[in-house]
């Protein structure tokens, strides 16, 4: 079958989408799950593993308290109950990556449970459902050999790198959510992309999508606008960006509706998401005939977590991002719409950056929303994958205050830094941008623009001081932007004894 | 120095406290007999005879050196190879895993070496310890030291067999649903299943979780106490192990006073395919405990009728799963690895290769048990049944300190003979299975032979969790009541094996 999709317009005009997410989350402890192992990204394949997250026979796990303690604050932060006895269980299925054949997880005893959290969109805030947040490890990394496209079809074998096997995962899954249909994809970005902040907030994960510390699998159906026929839903793997989690959930509207459209059936399947050509294709076919045979592990006790120890955890907690977003608003006195803006454009977390190092609110939501989101619109990446970060704006913005730049070469600095030219100041010295602060040739160029002008001198002199702003034009112009406006209004204010 | 071979294991340390001989020697007179009789009894699946000599020379060189050594330092033991044990072959009775040598030392080992006391080798099991006979081993059958013919019970009967035939004074066992017992009352000599929880799990090859226990096995029970102190105790390594100081085993072992102890007898195990031999050695134990002082009143233990059908459902399934990591890409056999099959293929040919009969069996058992829709009515209720199982101990024991039964309805059966009857197999648990589902401690210790076959019988021990020091106490009595009618242990009544070397 051909790639055919609808316009989302067209689609979201005939159904309702219908979603659900759910995001593993790798916890940044320094020991695994189940074993003493380090949890390093990047090492040495197999370098980093025990006869425990080997699976070798005989081995046992052992939980990670750390973990548990992760996973409750997790919990909490997205307003769940927390249990006060589970226990793990095994999800059984062969997958040579995975040592024992079977994942130790949990199944109907969750840590966490009936958990909400908000999310704002276009100014209007969105309540999504958490069902559970539970505990799991992660499984081992296979990287597949001799094929084409580095995928298992094609392969002439397949290696497998365990120093991933028994690293914490926390699995959160959302309740269905149903939003209007135009938001849909936007309110899922705008769920997993909190997620994040909220997990860097707590400190319980490094959040790096780069190296799949966060992985996202998208749920999606449609149903006929206005009905409550529910779909087929495709379970969409590999959405490993905030962008790509929009991207998706369209793609896949408009792939069902065109499915559905031309008369087809939505297979109840695995799709991967493909970032370079922005499609999902199919992956293997689910049916109600997995069956895991989840059943409690009888290696681990259960986990019953003292309602002090949960109490005491509470107390740790940031501020819930709502309240957040809400107090900073105040406190930096921007618009409704101005904080829309900032939060659609993931600017907040930079911005909360940039003003820690003494930059003004105004001024740093100008860098971030101005040059700054241009360039990683147009790179395609988010904010915090540009060669620019608060350093280097809190830096820029500085010369601005003490005159030495003005907003039109800050802009040109950037474009420099961006560019990867290096240090602020070597983008100055190298694109020659600072501005000219000695008063001789300043007082050349006005006598300069006085001699040209006298026409404007005629109506200064003649009782309109106002008139003046064209000779201040005609200054720049000369100095060709190197010039502090405000110095140049002052010395030609005394040239012309004004 | 072959004599050495016949000293229990307490007077082997003593032997060698005194300097009146040395680890070496013991080791090498145990390491003798093994080549002289093993032909026959193939009690062992590896003889680990330069590692064994290796360790006890080093403990003679603590000794020699005044180092402190534990109280069984130097006595030589044979190993259940279902344990770990740091570069030794370790196959758990099955091909799958032959050739496999672990690299890490599971708790047990560590605690033998720690104790100063010298593995001899790997003994021979039932495939991944399911079967009560070691006729599902991959690597032969092992024999009964008092009848060649017959089986000397399983799993553990490579264990049982070792100390009955005088391989070694001690062996290691595990405990699943009778694998220590039940091998113990075959072989008359000593198998106690410790408290689940009160001896480590780790590095023990798992057959059901929920349900493993290592234990010692002994000829005597002291010695039996002496290797349960030296391997029990909290495990950090093991999450189910239990945090509390090892009951005081060895003291009651040395005590034995029955005087005032409340001992119930089970009226639901016996009667009824019960061999009258056992029954009747049975009941003159009881008699016998009750001169001593004991107080003996019967108990009803109602819901251990459904402990047999429970059990076989909790097995399986647990087992399926743990056995699942038997997929030949990390370790063990790999069958059709030709660089044109799948992995997927790989893992199932090279699993229908390595895995018997018994085996598979169990796994398939064991799947269905879990699938969804069947999970309820299989694995399910056998966990309900199991707490109620555990509820009528906790009421009998409200009553009573000790719960006694047979420890098997039989006497050791010829070989060949239950093999293609797997309930009648089965049914040889009966007794000892409810301590497992439980997870309390019970013992088997020898009572005399049957008059019909002049085999061997057990009695049963039950006690609470973590009064494995009950399970001794009357261990002890009965065996120095019983020695003063037969002049020793029921093993010095064993025929004398043929030496084949």
């Amino acid at each position: 079958m051909t790639a055919e999709v609808l316009e989302i317009e067209d689609a979201l005009a005939q159904y309702d989408p219908v979603m659900g997410l759910e995001v593993h989350v790798e916890l940044n402890t320094k020991s695994k799950m189940f074993c003493g192992c380090p949890t390093e990204f990047g090492a040495p394949p197999n370098t980093q593993t025990c006869p425990v997250c080997l699976g070798l026979p005989g081995a046992l796990p052992v939980v990670n308290a750390r973990g548990v303690e992760s996973a409750i604050k997790i919990g909490l932060a997205l307003n769940c109950e927390i249990a006060e006895w589970c226990r793990f269980a095994r999800k059984n299925y062969f997958y040579p990556d995975m040592p024992k054949n079977f994942q130790t997880s949990q199944y109907d005893e969750p840590i966490a449970f009936n958990g909400w959290t908000e999310v704002v969109v276009d100014g209007e805030t969105f309540r999504i459902e958490i069902e559970r947040a539970h505990m799991e490890e992660d499984t081992g990394k296979s990287t597949h050999v001799g094929g084409a496209t580095g995928r298992i079809q094609g392969a002439s074998h397949s290696l497998v790198d365990y120093n991933r096997a028994g690293i914490p995962l926390i699995e959160i899954v959302t309740k269905t959510i149903e939003v209007p249909p135009a938001k849909a994809a936007a309110v899922a970005r705008a769920f997993v992309s909190q997620l994040r902040d909220l997990l860097l907030a707590l400190e319980v994960s490094d959040v790096r999508m780069d190296q799949g510390s966060l992985r996202c699998d998208a749920n999606v159906s449609l149903k006929p606008s206005g009905t409550s026929v529910l779909g087929t839903r495709t379970e969409t793997k590999n959405v490993n960006s905030f962008r790509s989690v929009e991207r998706a959930i369209t793609y896949e509207i408009t792939r069902q509706a065109a499915v559905l459209n031309a008369g087809g059936k939505i297979l109840q399947e695995t799709r991967h998401w493909h970032e370079d050509t922005g499609i999902t294709t199919s992956g293997r076919e689910k049916s109600d005939a997995d069956d895991y045979r989840y059943f409690p592990e009888p290696d681990l006790v259960p986990v019953a977590p003292s309602r002090e120890w949960v109490e005491e955890l509470r107390a740790t907690l940031p501020e819930a991002p709502a309240l957040r977003r809400a107090r900073l608003q105040t406190e930096w006195g921007f618009t409704d719409l101005e904080m829309r803006d900032v939060i659609n454009g993931n600017a907040l977390e930079p911005i909360v950056a940039t003003i820690e190092l003494g930059v003004s609110a105004s001024a740093a939501k100008k860098w971030w929303l101005g040059e700054l989101a241009r360039s990683a619109n147009e790179q395609g990446v988010e904010l915090d994958a540009l060669p620019v970060g608060p350093a280097q704006v809190a830096e820029v913005q500085k010369l601005v205050d003490e005159g030495t730049l003005n907003d039109k070469l800050a802009r040109q600095v950037f474009e420099g830094l961006l560019a990867g030219e290096g240090t602020p100041a070597e983008v100055i010295e190298k694109r020659g941008l600072a501005l000219v602060s000695d008063d001789g040739p300043l007082i050349e160029a006005i006598e300069r623009a006085i001699a040209a002008n006298p026409d404007v001198v005629e109506k200064v002199n003649s009782g309109k001081p106002a008139a003046a702003g064209a000779l201040i034009g005609a200054v720049m112009k000369d100095m060709r932007g190197q010039a502090d406006a405000a110095k140049v209004r002052e010395l030609l204010n005394a040239k012309l004894g004004i | 120095m072959s004599d050495l071979t016949r000293k229990t294991a307490a007077e082997l340390a003593e032997l060698m406290a005194a300097k009146q001989a040395s680890s070496v020697e013991v080791t090498q007179a145990h390491l003798d007999r093994i080549g002289a009789v093993d032909g026959a009894v193939r009690a062992f699946l590896h003889v680990d005879t330069e590692g064994a000599l290796a360790q006890a020379a080093a403990v003679d060189a603590k000794r020699a050196a005044g180092e402190e050594l534990g109280p069984l330092a130097g006595v030589p033991l044979a190993l259940k190879d279902v344990l770990t044990q740091e570069g030794v072959p370790t196959t758990a009775g099955s091909k799958v895993l032959e050739g496999w040598k672990p690299p890490y030392d599971s708790t047990v080992v560590k605690r033998l070496k720690a104790a100063g006391i010298v593995i001899l080798g790997k003994t021979n099991m039932d495939e991944f310890a399911m079967g009560s006979s070691t006729e599902n081993s991959a690597y032969g059958t092992t024999h009964n030291p008092w009848d060649l013919a017959r089986i000397p019970g399983g799993s553990g009967g490579g264990s049982s067999a070792a100390i009955s035939a005088y391989e070694a004074p001690l062996a290691i066992g595990t405990d699943t649903g009778g694998s220590i017992r039940q091998p113990g009352a075959f072989t008359g000599t000593v198998g106690v299943k410790p408290t689940y929880g009160g001896t480590s799990r780790y590095g023990l090859i798992a057959l059901a979780s929920s349900l493993d226990t290592p234990g010692p096995c002994a000829r005597t029970t002291l010695d039996a106490a002496l290797l349960h102190e030296a391997i029990a105790g909290w495990d950090p390594m093991d999450s189910t192990s239990i945090n509390q100081d090892v009951p005081p085993v060895v003291a009651a072992a040395r005590n034995g006073d029955v005087a005032g102890l409340r001992i119930g007898v089970v009226k639901e195990l016996g009667g009824e395919g019960y061999q009258p031999g056992v029954e009747a050695r049975f009941h003159e134990a009881v008699e016998l405990l009750t001169k001593l002082g004991a107080e003996v009143v019967e108990v009803s233990c109602p819901h251990f009728e459904y402990a047999l059908p429970a059990y076989y459902l909790i097995l399986p399934s647990e087992a399926s799963s743990n056995l699942a990591k038997f997929d030949a890409m990390r370790y063990g056999l790999r069958v059709g690895d030709d660089g044109t099959n799948s992995a997927e293929t790989v893992m199932s040919l090279s699993r229908e290769a390595g895995f018997g009969a018994e085996v598979k069996r169990r796994i398939m058992l064991g799947t269905h048990a879990l699938s969804s829709g069947y999970y309820d009515a299989y694995y399910g209720q056998a966990q309900k049944v199991r707490t109620l199982i555990a509820r009528d101990f906790a009421k009998a024991y409200e009553q009573v300190d000790v719960l006694v039964s047979p420890a098997t309805p039989t006497t050791a059966f010829a070989i060949g003979d239950r093999i293609n009857d797997p309930i009648a197999m089965y049914k040889n648990d009966l007794c000892t299975i409810p301590s497992n589902l439980a997870g309390n401690a019970a013992a088997s210790f020898p009572c005399g032979l049957a008059d019909e076959d002049g085999l061997p019988v057990g009695f049963h021990v039950m006690a609470p969790v973590m009064r494995d020091d009950l399970l001794y106490t009357v261990g002890a009595a009965l065996e120095s009541a019983l020695a003063e009618q037969w002049g020793g242990v029921l093993m010095t009544k064993a025929p004398e094996l043929e030496v084949t070397r």
